[in-house]
């Protein structure tokens, strides 16, 4: 590609990679997008399959949406359950009680959670650390019972939760509804992503991270540290909202019970094994929850098989004997782990 | 009157239990400026210890003691072993090694024991006092225990040696090792001091609420709330908020209650208990940081 | 006889940072010696690194045995005192508890009850404002209680770390005659770390200088404050 020079002197070259991702991201893209026609007709994926991997490609956004408030700008949270909620609760209300389509409930459920993450960005400006991240865990805990609350119940529905439909694909497709929300999913994602990347590469960006660095030494440079901090916590809550009404309409079912900390707890081990400030650390994260909850019990069985012990092992504690295994051998992350064998690998 | 009365005195006996597990996390975080998320997990895994030991026929101040010192050695292998290597890690790292350690220690409690609740007897003697229409035998031995254990730690503190090492080492560790204190072995004591009062709560608490792995973790919550309400750098101010949270909780929902006995308007009850204790947090945290008696660490550039 | 401490080839880093390049001296028993250099030049290093407070190659002998990487504490167990930068006074602790931490590796009861004696007749202040906390001291107490705390460890070998920083002058020339009397009565030599040269070659016997992590002169400390052109090219005065 030749760099032409454009008026304002940045090479068009450059100028190209702000409108969309490099050359072989779009072949990954693209091969994505054809894999319903080639793994639903010839059978190789089934619907529950695509099921599996919308919920992945979910968890990944909503491990995004932590990754950009903690990675990118050293704000700890370990309540991104809550914002999950959120947006699930409003897309499946919107839904049930006023009908409305479900592409329809995806703007709102963000708008929703950009203002619920923004105001609870105002007092965790105060806070740090360990203080906010203790701020986020009571939060966390505190979310089933909220949704549970007597007068709210008109519309959550209590404890019984929302019963909601995938919806039939449009225009007559040929796809399954499952296909057709697999698409749907990725298309938001592939949205979301490219969002992410050109916010991490602005003006904005710079200052988010010039925060996380030094926040005293980026407020000398004029940097308003409390505007890009409450605005960077309702963007997180945006994105892990965003999943959040994505889950709750291919899961078709939503209650109070679904929302427990332990989903907080998934969302940041999954962004810090997968790699905390790290893009491409979302998308293993958020394959790294969906796979925990999928395939725990089963991998255990296996384990426990293999190494024949007295007692019946229970998912959770290989599960967090890896983690600590994972925190010696990768701190980066997995995505940090292989990034770093790849310069290995290339010798630089 | 005497409900209210009811209230405060159970408020009490609760608080006794989050002061303990606030006092363990503060010690914690004191020494190694980590905020331990097992705490809860571990004192729950003592309570069954002391459950089983029981069941094997051993007397219960025989069984309580056994398990602190076991649990203690226990906090002590955690610190040396688990978490040595990481102390220069990022905080979120070492944030997963703990969210680990309570995936393993709640896990592996319902492997051995199983998730069916089980009966744990209290140790104190049932009898009927003056003023047991308030509270029961066991909630004082809850208060009284704690209050004995507070004793023992500030004199062991204060007064002792080690203590007095202990302290340097939790305030100033590089002046600690130039004055050669074996800074690393004061962290591991620390530890294993907390894992004991974790134990020492987990087994006052388990007649209660049942024995069964969930038992901690909705109390774990109203520790940190504890801690953060006292000042979290502040073991005297994380006991002080543990009982005033205790009491508030129970405060709140009983005048909840009361509001909708009368006027039959229904804004807070038992069933938002953990709300409150959100809304607690929330508002020590934006008011006060450093907590009603915590001090404030100015940062310096 | 040995030197007391012998430092030879001593590198030191900070992090993938070389501070020192090779530094190498011996001290021997008895003395005040003093190491003297610009900003930057490697002296607090130097200290920092004989306690294995960064990482460090080359050897590093105190009385012959090599403590090269043994951990800080066990160090100052062995007899080296040090007095950091910025005193390092535990401001939570009284006065009295700042003492007694130092003395808690030590057995005999009855010679830390006179050791502890010995600190106030030197610093009477100090015992004046024994249950004080130690924080609300002034920053001259401060210096006199850090040196009183490597004095509480009994020790062969005392570091001291730039002791006349951001103190009056008046207090410094009192603090640098106590510790004078220190190093004849008690019997402790000294390695003494300091900006102000004039100052620290009146009381040093002899003198090291550093300049960008090496040793680049060394000589008595009388022989250096009477030469004009060293003073002007290492020291600036």
């Amino acid at each position: 590609m030749a760099t032409t020079t454009t008026a304002n002197g940045i090479p068009a070259a450059k100028r190209l990679r702000a409108i969309g991702p490099p050359v072989w991201l779009w072949g990954v893209i693209v091969l994505l997008a054809l894999l319903p026609v080639v793994g639903g007709k010839t059978g190789l994926i089934s619907n529950y399959g695509f099921l599996q991997l919308s919920l992945m490609i979910v968890y990944a956004i909503a491990v995004l949406g932590l990754i950009l408030l903690t990675g990118f700008n050293g704000q700890i949270s370990l309540g991104h359950g809550a914002f999950f909620a959120v947006g699930a609760y409003t897309a499946a209300v919107l839904i049930d009680q006023a009908s409305w389509p479900y592409w329809a409930t995806l703007p709102v459920a963000a708008a929703v959670c950009f203002v619920v993450g923004y105001l609870f960005g105002l007092p965790a400006l105060r806070l740090e650390g360990h203080y906010l991240a203790l701020a986020t865990f009571a939060l966390a805990v505190a979310v089933p019972q909220f949704l549970k609350y007597r007068h709210f119940e008109w519309f959550t529905n209590g404890v019984q939760g929302i019963n909601i439909f995938k919806p039939d694909p449009p225009f007559g497709l040929p796809l399954s509804a499952d296909q057709w929300m697999y698409l749907v999913v990725l298309a938001v994602a592939i949205f979301m992503f490219w969002l992410a990347r050109n916010l991490l590469d602005s003006r904005t960006g710079r200052a988010m991270m010039a925060i996380r660095d030094h926040a005293m030494a980026a407020s000398t440079m004029g940097v308003n540290v409390a505007h890009y901090k409450t605005v960077v916590f309702g963007i997180s809550a945006l994105y892990t909202g965003v999943a959040g009404a994505l889950h709750a309409i291919i899961f078709e079912f939503v209650s109070p019970d679904s929302f427990r900390f332990e989903l907080s707890i998934a969302i940041l081990v999954g962004a810090v094994v997968g790699g905390i400030a790290s893009l491409p650390g979302a998308v293993v994260g958020g394959v790294f929850v969906q796979v925990i909850e999928k395939y725990a019990d089963a991998l255990t069985k296996q384990i426990t098989s293999a190494v024949h012990l007295p007692i019946d092992l229970e998912p959770w504690t290989i599960y967090g004997i890896a983690l600590i295994a994972l925190m010696y051998t990768m701190p980066m992350g997995i995505a940090g782990g292989l990034a770093l064998l790849w310069r290995r690998l290339r010798g630089s | 009157m005497e409900q209210l009365i009811q209230q405060v005195a159970s408020g009490l006996a609760n608080g006794a239990i989050y002061a303990c597990l606030a006092l363990a996390l503060v010690m914690i975080f004191v020494s190694t400026d980590h905020i331990n998320f097992a705490q809860g997990e571990l004192a729950m895994f003592s309570a069954f210890l002391v459950w089983q030991m029981l069941e094997w026929g051993a007397s219960f101040w025989i069984a309580l003691p056994a398990v602190a010192l076991c649990s203690f050695l226990i906090g002590v292998g955690i610190e040396r072993i688990i978490l040595r290597p990481l102390h220069n890690a990022p905080i979120l790292s070492v944030v997963v090694v703990f969210i680990g350690l309570l995936a393993i220690f709640h896990s592996l409690a319902g492997a051995i024991w199983g998730y069916t609740i089980k009966e744990f007897p209290s140790p104190f003697p049932n009898i009927s006092f003056v003023g047991s229409g308030y509270i029961g035998p066991h909630q004082i031995g809850m208060i009284a225990v704690t209050l004995l254990l507070l004793v023992f730690l500030f004199a062991f503190f204060r007064f002792t040696p080690l203590g007095l090492a202990m302290r340097a080492a939790a305030q100033n560790p590089v002046s600690a090792r130039l004055a050669g204190v074996r800074v690393d072995w004061m962290l591991a004591l620390g530890w294993g001091l907390a894992a004991a009062i974790g134990a020492v709560a987990g087994t006052l608490v388990a007649p209660a609420v049942y024995l069964e792995p969930n038992m901690m973790a909705s109390i774990l919550l109203y520790g940190f709330a504890g801690a953060l309400v006292g000042g979290i750098s502040s073991p005297g101010g994380a006991v002080a908020g543990g009982f005033i949270v205790g009491v508030l909780e129970n405060l709140v929902a009983y005048l909840g209650n009361l509001l909708e006995k009368t006027s039959g308007i229904y804004i807070i009850g038992n069933g938002e208990k953990l709300t409150v204790a959100l809304i607690i947090v929330i508002t020590v945290l934006t008011l006060k940081p450093s907590g009603l008696f915590g001090h404030v660490t100015v940062k310096r550039v | 006889m040995a030197a007391l401490l012998e430092v030879e080839g001593l590198k030191a880093f900070y992090g993938q940072t070389q501070a020192l390049h090779g530094v190498s001296f011996s001290l021997q028993a008895g003395g005040i010696t003093t190491l003297l250099g610009a900003n930057g030049a490697g002296k607090t290093t130097t200290l920092r690194a004989i306690c294995n407070m960064v990482r460090t190659q080359g050897a590093i002998r105190l009385d012959g045995q090599p403590i090269g990487g043994m951990a800080t504490e066990e160090v100052v167990r062995k007899g080296v005192g040090h007095v950091p930068e910025g005193r390092g006074t535990f401001t939570n602790l009284s006065v009295e508890e700042n003492l007694r931490v130092a003395a808690l590796t030590r057995r005999d009861r009855q010679a830390v009850g006179r050791d502890l004696d010995m600190v106030f007749e030197y610093f009477p202040i100090l015992k004046e404002r024994v249950h004080q906390q130690a924080g609300t001291l002034s920053g001259g107490e401060q210096q006199m209680l850090a040196i009183s705390r490597a004095l509480m460890l009994s020790p062969r070998l005392m570091l001291l770390d730039e002791p006349s920083f951001g103190l009056a002058p008046l207090i410094v020339r009192e603090i640098f005659r106590i510790m004078r009397r220190i190093n004849e009565e008690a019997k402790v030599s000294m390695l003494l770390v300091e900006q102000n040269a004039a100052l620290a070659l009146e009381l040093a016997d002899h003198a090291y200088v550093l300049e960008t992590g090496r040793v680049v002169m060394s000589g008595k400390a009388s022989d250096v404050k009477n030469d004009e052109a060293i003073r002007k090219s290492y020291l600036g005065y």
